[in-house]
């Protein structure tokens, strides 16, 4: 499969951004901005003709979690994204972006109506975390999450990934196996909440802008990782300055990717995406070196020393 | 019912060479007689956390057990420090365990069925899975794969590891897929859920099971109890995501206790096998 380019404006050189960062606590910051565009109005701008769709046919819709089919450039897609508020009673009645377990199950219904109609998947990343309550305990919380990665992980359509605020764990990741992954400029994807991370590590939550440092949860420290692809790029100053703008960015960044996916068939997609998430993970191998070491034959390890 | 968090537990299980009190009903145990016992207590049969070679010996044919990928350890791709840095910290839990990371994996044979195994180790940095434990059960799941055999995961970890960053989180994507190409090749996946199974491996491989059995009393949950105490304010009722609060709610299919876990292992592996000719013939 064909490497992510630059098309449709998405940065992929981490060097480019080098000169206007700030630190990751200022990203932390910054990605949780109340000001910032979220998924509705996102999608509002994005999309055309967009039809939410709603509930998990088990037992309710879950507010924290959007989903539809809309159409791209008059491609149709279906968009499943997380929903955080822009005031506090929005963020009441979205659970602050934290979804349930039929949060999730939603989504995968959603995933399923993808495949079958081959329609590309795009998925909008913005939670703090899955909700960490007693009944969403109780109605499999971490199953709902794991099951979501699993349907993800063969769903034979495309699928774009993008986190456009703060992609908070395992309840980001729900949404984020995707054959491309992309973060808004000053989003943050990380594997626990700053404050989360500093609570049991620092052995205090105040500690969290240490643990961020420590944790390096923005987006430009992620392309450096390979953990994402590409960023969409922001207008100075954040999207929160002018949404208009953000909305025009992140729209031509899909369009771009979409048209580039819709050429890829899809059994090299599947591989791809399998490749992509397989290769993620640093460790060492001291022994490696040693059987190989050991596989060779005799004589030539003979010969090897005798040059030494 | 105690709050605490689980990955601070053990270290008081085990306070003399001689004797243990048992947290549950605070009996004293004779070392001896709680390891003859499997580390169950004889009074009200607490089950004690389980170091993973001490679990491969009672699950596995005795001396079937190989072990693959033992030499691999982690890298520290952030240079994370907190208290101390992320490579001392590896060292000691080297040094405590014995091990190199938080899982064991290899084969061997149950019942004279050859299966795959991975055990985790929530002595080594509370089970955490970084980049070594996604690699070492995706390496796993790819050899039973090639191997066509049965897998079996024991979890107990309190989740991915957060000295890894978002390269630990990659981890649960990075072993899903693995093991959903095993199941997608009709191939049996077992989990068994230890004290504590949580966080990041509930989330990903743990939860996945073609057939799911968890320990009894053992701490089962997404978010950690005493997160999940402090969201809503209030104490947790009895119980809560304990093994049998589970099997009530239709998460986990058997509550074994770990004298029978061997027994009802072999059931299960003899029970899924592939038909002959499907062995013979790939199809
Ligand atoms: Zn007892």
């Amino acid at each position: 499969m064909q490497a992510v380019t630059s098309d449709g404006g998405v940065i992929i050189d981490p060097a480019a951004l080098s000169e206007r960062r700030g630190s990751p606590w200022d990203a932390v910051r910054l990605a949780r901005d109340q000001r910032r565009p979220h998924s509705i109005e996102l999608i509002g701008s994005v999309f055309d003709r967009f039809q939410e769709l709603h509930g998990d046919r088990g037992y309710r819709d879950d507010p924290a979690v959007v989903c539809g089919i809309g159409e791209l450039e008059g491609r149709a897609v279906v968009i499943v994204a997380q929903q955080k508020g822009a005031s506090t009673d929005e963020n009441i009645e979205r659970n602050f972006g934290m979804s349930y377990p039929e949060g999730y199950r939603k989504a995968i219904r959603m995933y399923r109506l993808a495949e079958r109609f081959r329609l590309p998947l795009i998925t909008l990343i913005d939670t703090p975390g899955a909700y960490p309550g007693p009944e969403a305990e109780e109605r499999g919380q971490g199953e709902a999450i794991a099951k979501s990665i699993q349907v993800m992980s063969v769903l034979r359509t495309p699928i774009i990934a993008v986190v456009i605020g703060e992609g908070g764990s395992g309840g980001a990741l729900a949404l984020g196996v995707g054959d491309v992954v992309l973060m808004l400029e000053n989003a943050v994807y990380s594997v626990i909440t700053p404050e989360g991370c500093a609570a049991i590590l620092f052995r205090s939550a105040a500690e969290a802008e240490r643990a961020a440092m420590a944790m390096r949860p923005s987006a430009p420290d992620l392309l450096a990782l390979g953990i994402v692809d590409g960023l969409v790029p922001e207008p100075a100053g954040g999207a929160h300055t002018d949404h208009i703008v953000m909305s025009a960015s992140l729209k031509r960044a899909l369009v771009a990717q979409v048209e580039r996916l819709d050429r890829v068939p899809l059994a090299d997609l599947l591989s791809a995406r399998y490749d992509r998430f397989r290769a993620m993970g640093v460790w060492v191998d001291p022994g490696a070196g040693a059987l190989a070491e050991r596989s060779r034959p005799w004589w030539r390890r003979m010969l090897n020393r005798a040059r030494l | 019912m105690r709050l605490r968090m689980p990955f601070r537990r053990g270290k008081t299980e085990f306070p003399s060479h001689l004797w243990t009190q048992c947290p549950n009903c605070g009996e004293m145990l004779f070392n001896k007689q709680l390891v003859r016992n499997l580390s169950v207590c004889t009074k009200c049969e607490h089950h004690f956390k389980l170091g993973a070679r001490e679990r491969i010996a009672l699950i596995v044919d005795s001396d079937s057990f190989t072990e693959r990928d033992a030499t691999l350890v982690s890298g520290d791709p952030l240079g994370f420090t907190d208290s101390k840095a992320y490579p001392a910290r590896i060292i000691e839990s080297q040094t405590k365990t014995g091990e190199r990371d938080a899982v064991i994996t290899g084969d061997a044979s149950l019942g004279g069925v050859p299966i795959t195994l991975a055990v985790m180790n929530f002595a080594f940095m509370g089970g955490s899975m970084g980049g070594v434990v996604g690699e070492k059960i995706t390496r796993a799941a790819e050899h039973a794969l090639s191997a066509r055999r049965p897998l079996i995961i024991v979890s107990a970890s309190g989740g991915a590891r957060m000295q890894e960053g978002t390269i630990a989180l990659m981890q649960l994507a990075k072993t899903v897929a693995a093991l959903t190409r095993l199941g997608d090749a009709g191939l049996l996946f077992l989990s068994v859920l230890t004290d504590p199974t949580t966080g990041g491996v509930l989330a990903s491989f743990a939860s996945l099971g073609d057939i799911i059995l968890a320990e009894p009393g053992a701490l089962i949950g997404f978010s950690g109890a005493r997160v999940t105490s402090e969201t809503i304010g209030e104490k947790l009722p009895m119980g809560f995501q304990r093994a049998e609060f589970l099997l009530e709610r239709g998460f986990v299919d058997q509550v074994v206790p770990r004298a029978q876990l061997r027994d009802r292992l072999a059931f299960f592996v003899a029970a899924c096998r592939l038909p002959v000719a499907e062995l013979r013939w790939g199809l």
